[in-house]
């Protein structure tokens, strides 16, 4: 199961908005809790109705449509989008509407917009689309069952063109609740040294990603998504490198043809040690990138992190700035993307040269 | 990609029974689920109807067999409770080597555990027991205790297209198997009645007082529900190799979008009657093969009127035998589309119509008449199940005798 990206729209915490712009100069933060930096969002969406928008709104449909202009499609056939916690603004101004006024003098705006689809929605009434239209809600798996769908509907041959997208809004309720179950760092670290405190937890974030997947071959495209595949819990480092290693089979690749490997490594001490011990046993000879030191965690991370092989592969560069150690080879032609959150959702991508 | 797909297990629990057997017995006696809130803590308690299960969560933890309650919400609870009937009814077992896979949905998730605490939470610096509920915030706490209950490891997700979400969960659910992803996968969804759903559809102002009216001239709003439905889906080679029961296969299955409002639907249908006629293409059908619909009939002013239109525009005059359920169980939201999809495939297995409940006059703007008495002894070969939702998603899907 293959398609190209053809087209990519990606709003984070760094200046990805601008798709001429690949990761030059980098924002370092000095807090554990990163936010997107955002475009000038009225060129992309009329004042009217961006008054009426929450964050993640904005966001997601002006990544959409950044994507939409990226790649010369005007009307795909599908729309699907992943989030973990869907529209966080809005779900948390409708609850605290609810318990600070025990449950009286509501109003549904708020209500109507915390829904999950609420950007697969808009996305589809802007553009009058009325194709297939999902969104996928389960954690480290939401972007990549996006992904998955929208592979399968370009194999059926139900759709041709995919505008595929994840999603994630990050806020301080989410950042105190959460802290309370240990998935952050307690010392205060500066975002772009990462990988340098040896501690437990790690930093949050935000983001969102669109692509445009089409089954065509075009000389505008991006790179080739080869296949996907996600891996639910596994027991041990050693069910992970096997099903890592059936993957490649599946795909007719050896390790050895990895050019470049980018690892989701969050800085979080007790579940890092997956990513280096994959790497010493398969990716010796592989150049490493890692992303998480510019965008945070959340659950759809990894839409950054394809977000960033299709760039390297189309631009011909890898940024310093997401090197790990070693200097890349001087042509990336495949690239792995390894990611996992909280050792629960591990899920891998494989990007080539089209 | 030309395998059939078909169901081998069901299981449901809702307002109106803890399984299979007493949903179908309720439905065949006209049971409603739907009273005054009685459990659910809110001040629309003993105010507003709703189709709640009638269990407390603590007889919820008894039933899914949870000894401790290390963070349980009464969503997760239901969907183990529902899913685990549908995968001993299909006579799976747990660490068969077949390729398994969870499909599940939901549009509140973890609310109701949210709700409760959210408060201590937020406030920096405060613990105590509430913690354990924390990690239950999300959609996809649920799956993943579903999944861990039953031994599901192969592939997992979660889907929120709001109202049609479990409707997309079997369709998914198919094509897995269809593209030898999976040998097998239990598809279905899941919602729990929760102090933010009530208030959020309450403040629409679509919540009916009394009990809904599907396509009645006089309603005037729906009932929510809670609940769970899962159905298991398998190749139909594999479900005949084995021997299995075999309820009725998933012959026809769309999902569209309607692309005119985030909440209300158009009232000409214009998603509705694409998803039930691409579904129909698929199944290979034609309009006079199907025996009957199970309508998405919310009883809101604007879903009847909109799944009417789209109705009478694609069967012409010759409308099927129609009923909603929804006056039995109350919208479940995100289950609807699975418990829906249960009735259906005890529609077709018991050649049985259940009758729309609380129907008196039909609708000025076309000539639609549900049934409204049980109707046994017909002929049920092939069922339409439409689940409608914000955000315009349209999803429909076919079930047929084998």
């Amino acid at each position: 199961m293959k398609a190209y990206i053809r087209g990519t729209g990606n709003i984070s915490p760094q200046r990805t908005f601008s798709n001429d712009d690949f990761l030059g100069n980098v924002v370092s933060y000095e807090t554990n809790m990163l936010f997107c930096i955002d475009p000038v969002y009225k060129d992309f969406i009329n004042p009217l109705q961006l008054r009426r928008m929450s964050r993640t709104l904005r966001m997601g449909v002006t990544a959409a449509k950044i994507c939409l202009l990226d790649s010369g499609i005007e009307m795909p056939d599908a729309v699907i989008t992943g989030t973990g916690f869907g529209c966080t603004e809005d779900t948390e101004k409708f609850l605290l509407s609810i318990l600070n006024n025990n449950e009286q003098h509501i109003t549904p705006t708020a209500f109507i917009q915390s829904t999950h689809n609420t950007i697969s929605g808009q996305v589809a009434i802007m553009l009058k689309c009325r194709e297939y239209n999902s969104t996928y809600v389960n954690r480290g798996f939401s972007f990549e069952s996006a992904l998955l769908d929208s592979l399968m509907l370009i194999e059926e041959k139900n759709a041709e063109n995919v505008l595929v997208g994840g999603f994630e809004e990050n806020s301080v309720n989410l950042q105190t609740t959460f802290g309370k179950v240990g998935i952050w760092k307690k010392e205060q670290i500066s975002s772009l040294k990462l990988l340098e405190n040896k501690t437990p937890g790690t930093i949050s974030g935000e983001g969102s990603a669109f692509f445009m997947l089409t089954g065509k071959k075009d000389e505008h495209n991006y790179a080739l998504l080869n296949d996907l595949s996600m891996l639910y819990k596994p027991k041990t480092d050693a069910e992970v490198e096997s099903h890592l290693n059936d993957f490649l089979r599946k795909n007719h690749i050896n390790p050895s043809e990895i050019d470049l490997v980018i690892y989701g490594l969050s800085g979080d001490e007790g579940t890092d040690g997956i990513y280096h011990t994959i790497r010493d046993s398969l990716f010796k000879n592989s150049a490493s990138a890692y992303f998480k030191h510019l965008c945070g965690e959340y659950y759809t991370a990894s839409a950054f992190a394809l977000w960033m092989a299709a760039n390297i592969i189309k631009k011909k560069v890898v940024p310093q700035s997401v090197v790990l150690d070693a200097k890349p080879a001087s042509e990336i032609k495949n690239i792995l993307v390894f990611n996992h959150n909280r050792d629960i959702n591990y899920s891998f991508m494989l990007v080539s040269q089209c | 990609m030309s395998r059939r797909v078909v169901i081998t297990g069901l299981g449901v629990i809702s307002a109106i029974g803890d399984n299979v057997r007493e949903n179908f017995s309720s439905l065949k006696a006209k049971r409603t689920g739907i009273e005054h809130i009685n459990i659910l803590q809110t001040i629309h308690k003993g105010i507003l109807p709703a189709g709640e299960v009638k269990h407390s969560d603590e007889e919820l933890l008894q039933l899914a067999g949870v000894s401790e309650n290390t963070g349980y919400t009464r969503l997760a609870l239901l969907g183990m409770i529902a899913a685990r009937e549908a995968f001993i009814s299909s006579g799976a077992k747990k660490g068969e080597r077949k390729r398994t896979g969870l499909v599940t949905a939901t549009t509140v998730g973890g609310m109701g555990g949210t709700e409760k605490y959210y408060l201590d939470y937020i406030e920096p610096g405060k613990t105590g027991d509430f913690v354990k509920y924390i990690n239950s915030y999300d959609c996809g706490d649920s799956a993943e205790k579903i999944a861990d209950s039953l031994g599901i490891k192969d592939f997992i997700t979660s889907i929120n297209t709001a109202c049609s979400s479990s409707a997309n969960a079997l369709m998914l659910g198919a094509r897995l198997i269809k593209h030898g992803r999976l040998d097998r996968v239990v598809a279905g969804g899941v919602d729990a009645l929760t102090k933010f759903t009530i208030n959020g559809f309450n403040s629409l102002m679509i919540l009916d007082k009394e009990n809904c009216k599907p396509f009645d001239k006089n309603r005037t709003g729906l009932n929510l529900g809670e609940g769970a439905g899962y159905v298991v889906l398998e190749s139909l080679e594999d479900a005949q190799k084995e021997g299995k029961t075999i309820y009725c296969e998933l012959t026809g299955y769309a999902n569209t979008c309607d692309a005119y409002h985030q909440t209300a639907s158009s009232p000409e249908g214009a998603g509705a009657y694409l998803s039930m006629s691409k579904a129909l293409v698929m199944s290979g059908l034609k309009v006079e093969d199907i025996d009957y619909i199970n309508v998405h009939g919310t009883a809101t002013q604007i879903n009847d009127l909109s799944e009417g239109n789209a109705m009478t525009k694609l069967f012409g005059g010759n409308v099927p035998k129609f009923s909603s359920t929804k006056a039995y169980t109350g919208h479940t939201l995100g289950a609807s589309g699975g418990i829906e999809a249960v009735f259906s495939a005890l529609s077709i297995q018991n050649n049985i119509i259940f009758p729309n409940l609380n129907f008196k006059e039909k609708m000025d703007e076309f000539n639609l008449v549900p049934v409204t008495e049980l109707e046994e002894n017909v002929r049920v070969r092939n069922v339409l199940s439409n689940s409608f939702g914000f955000g315009g998603n349209n999803s429909s899907l076919i079930f047929s005798a084998l």
